[in-house]
């Protein structure tokens, strides 16, 4: 009895050793020198792995950042100016500094003002839809509406508005990875300087097509009437094939064009009501005001 | 033992509803919208301006480069504008607005054609020849002709098939040509052969069109050249690559061309647009479309310019039946649904098919259930359920390894799939993904 009890042990307390010195032996033979910086860099990086700065994964994006001599065209999106300063101090490196920006969708063509005209019965992703032909309406410019935006982001920062049929981006989950703006067929997800208090003003709208047809498919359209361009006083507005477009850089957020936009397709969010003296004075700015807030981005409060 | 390619393949109802009927010609069209972009290939160059008198047969786009072909303006009339509409592509293209000239003659005048058999011609004139009268591939994919029948020296070419098969349920186009222009399809044969200096023409058929078969085999009685091969009716007996394996035997190359193994094929269609400009000096600027559907007053075959909105097509045929669902370009197989009925006749539509509710219905998508229905009729061997979870799931390379470009997009998997699933949606998709990522890498 005593035995068996005794033998058992001392086999395996022996194969212990035994595999003790072979995994020795092993690690010292094929030791693998790694930087400790990368560890130190990855430690620091948000670890979302979303690719936002063009490398696969943090990991891959520490080495890239401890292996490259001048980083400063390198940037996490993710974790911003703070996280890049972070990585500057540890490995005495120069890096650039950015601006925040956020994801800002430049459609606002819903159910209500974009009349769909056909039916796909096809599979639901955009990307099919958009090879397939110019979507349900027909703009052939706006979102398809089947939400492969929303599908790719990995931070839950998008949702589909079902009554709209727009995605809508959360603008403070956003991390500006870019990954929708990757994956729309469309091209309609711009990232914009995330300004204070996330103040923004942008065209919602890239319909190219002349006035009269962007009108007809859709009713909140940019017509090209230049109107903006006319009155913007830094001459951030530029006017390219029938459609305007903000610069974020120059525009200084006056609000100016989206009084004048006839078709109310320039977006101002986060701005606090006008002064209610002006409201008197134009009555149709709060009726705008009312039915485009629903569209707006919403800063989920 | 009828004729017919060894892999998979299906069967769907022929519904050749409009075999029996005459080709009509249309009402000539108030306006015609040309679309520059009709062929495969470079989209051709505008030559003409706003305002601008163009004659019938003018040439008013021309080829943009080696694979590309020239417009001719349909009708005589004024160029009202260059704008950009929908095209059977589903997006906007640029087109080339003509308001026909009612008080000119030469858009109404029926002209007589008679047979003109004698070939006057050096091989060279011939291909220049189809080259400038702007002649395409007209069973649907719209190669240019002239690129196909470019044969470098040195490659091995000793048969031309001429696809008569037209194996897509609905459409009778190519069935009506056969029999109403059999005398002029043959001098076209033999205009091709000696375009291509060889001696040896096959005519494939396909069981369904008895009648063309006789015609056939009566009028090449006396052609040594010429043979008329009886296929069975199996759908997609007219691709390229099964209808080379079905007549010859001969198996057409991965990635590969029929020229690959020695043989040249040209539809019937295209094969009668040629004798048309050679013998004739007419350019294609006319197709035949078969206007369809079950629910039709009057489906009938029309001679119809290019250009011509399908409005008009849809008029002709007693206008769009209650609880029309879809309109498809092409047959009911390989044809595309097309936005709305402003879409204009291009060199490639063969038919237009009008569809109702029931017969749109695609079916909710459910699970694969590993049948194996879809290999099992795939023509080119492949694992269409496997081709699309991989597109779906984003493996494009390995989508590429297991050859998902030698698709031919015939759409039986999705025909027979138990499941409903969108299999060809999910295949041409990753086509389209990894022939972009070949091209990036060359």
């Amino acid at each position: 009895m005593t035995d068996s009890v005794l033998y058992s042990v001392l086999l395996l307390a022996s194969l212990g050793i035994v595999a003790a010195v072979v995994l020795y032996v092993v690690s010292k033979k094929f030791y693998v020198y790694e930087n400790p910086l990368i560890a130190d860099v990855d430690e620091i990086l948000p670890g979302a792995n979303c690719a936002g700065c063009g490398s696969p994964g943090c990991k891959s994006f520490a080495e890239k950042l401890v292996n490259t001599e001048d980083i400063s065209d390198m940037f996490c999106p993710v974790g911003g100016n703070e996280v890049m300063k972070q990585v500057a101090t540890i490995l005495g490196k120069e890096v650039a500094e950015k601006d925040p920006t956020v994801a800002v969708l430049r459609c606002q063509g819903s159910c209500e003002v974009r009349p769909k005209t056909t039916e796909f019965q096809g599979p639901r992703t955009c990307a099919i839809s958009a090879m397939i032909y110019s979507g349900e309406t027909d703009c052939q410019y706006g979102c398809l509406g089947d939400g492969d935006c929303v599908k790719v982001c990995k931070f839950d920062a998008m949702y589909m508005d079902e009554t709209t049929g727009l995605p809508v981006i959360i603008t403070d989950k956003c991390t500006s990875c870019g990954a929708c703006v990757e994956e729309c067929p469309r091209d309609i997800i711009e990232m914009r300087p995330r300004n204070k208090r996330d103040l923004k003003v942008f065209v919602g709208c890239l319909n190219e097509d002349k006035g009269g047809i962007a009108k007809k498919s859709c009713a909140v359209a940019c017509i090209g009437c230049s109107k903006c361009e006319d009155i913007c006083p830094k001459d951030a507005v530029v006017m390219v094939n029938n459609l305007a477009y903000i610069d974020p850089v120059l525009c200084t957020l006056c609000r100016k064009c989206v009084d004048v936009c006839p078709t109310h397709s320039i977006i101002e969010t986060n701005f606090p009501p006008k002064k209610p003296k002006k409201v008197v004075e134009k009555k149709n700015v709060i009726k705008k005001e009312a039915t485009v807030e629903p569209l707006n981005v919403k800063t989920d409060a | 033992m009828l004729k017919t390619f060894p892999k998979g393949g299906i069967h769907p109802p022929e519904n050749k509803i409009t075999a029996e009927k005459r080709i009509r010609r249309m009402t000539v069209p108030k306006v015609v919208y040309v679309p520059i972009a009709q062929h495969i290939g470079i989209p051709s160059e505008i030559i003409v301006e706003k305002k601008d008198k163009v004659e019938i047969g003018q040439v008013i786009a021309k080829s943009g480069g080696f694979v590309s072909s020239n417009i001719h303006s349909p009708v005589a009339g004024v160029v009202t504008k260059l704008d950009m509409i929908i095209d059977t592509s589903g997006y906007k293209k640029q087109c080339i607005v003509i308001r026909t000239d009612v008080k000119n003659e030469s858009n109404f005048e029926e002209k007589e054609y008679p047979l003109k058999s004698q070939i006057k011609m050096a091989p060279k004139a011939i291909l220049q020849r189809i080259s400038d009268y702007g002649i395409v591939g007209l069973g649907g994919a719209t190669f240019p002709s002239h690129v196909k029948l470019n044969v470098k020296e040195g490659v091995k070419l000793d048969c031309l098939l001429i696809n008569g098969v037209e194996c897509e349920p609905y459409l009778t186009a190519d069935h009506r040509l056969m029999l109403e222009k059999a005398d002029e399809i043959v001098v076209g044969i033999k205009i091709l052969l000696v375009a291509l200096n060889i001696n040896k023409a096959i005519i494939g058929i396909e069981n369904n069109k008895k009648d063309a078969i006789k015609l056939f085999k009566e009028l090449t009685k006396n052609e040594p050249n010429i043979q008329v091969a009886v296929l069975q009716v199996k759908y997609p007996q007219g691709g390229e690559k099964q209808l080379v394996k079905a007549i010859l035997g001969r198996e057409v190359p991965k990635n590969g061309l029929p020229l690959d193994v020695g043989v040249i094929v040209h539809n019937v269609g295209t094969v009668f647009a040629i004798y048309e400009a050679v013998q004739y000096n007419k350019p294609l600027t006319e197709r035949v479309v078969t206007v369809t559907g079950k629910k039709l007053e009057n489906p009938s075959n029309f001679w119809v310019k290019i250009g011509t909105p399908i409005t008009d097509l849809v008029e002709e045929v007693g206008g769009l039946p209650e609880g029309t669902r879809k309109l498809v370009n092409g047959g009911p197989m390989m044809g595309k649904a097309i936005k709305n009925t402003d879409v204009p006749v291009t060199k490639g539509t063969s038919g237009i098919l009008i569809i109702s509710e029931e017969e749109a219905s695609r079916g909710e998508a459910k699970n694969c259930i590993r049948c194996g229905e879809c290999v099992f009729v795939c023509p080119m061997g492949l694992e269409p359920h496997l081709l699309m979870n991989l597109t779906e799931k984003g493996f494009y390379e390995k989508a590429s390894n297991e050859d998902i470009m030698t698709c031919i997009e015939c759409g039986s998997c999705s025909y027979v799939c138990p499941s409903h699933r969108p299999l060809l949606d999910y295949i041409r998709f990753g086509k389209n993904i990894v022939k972009k990522l070949q091209t990036a890498k060359n």
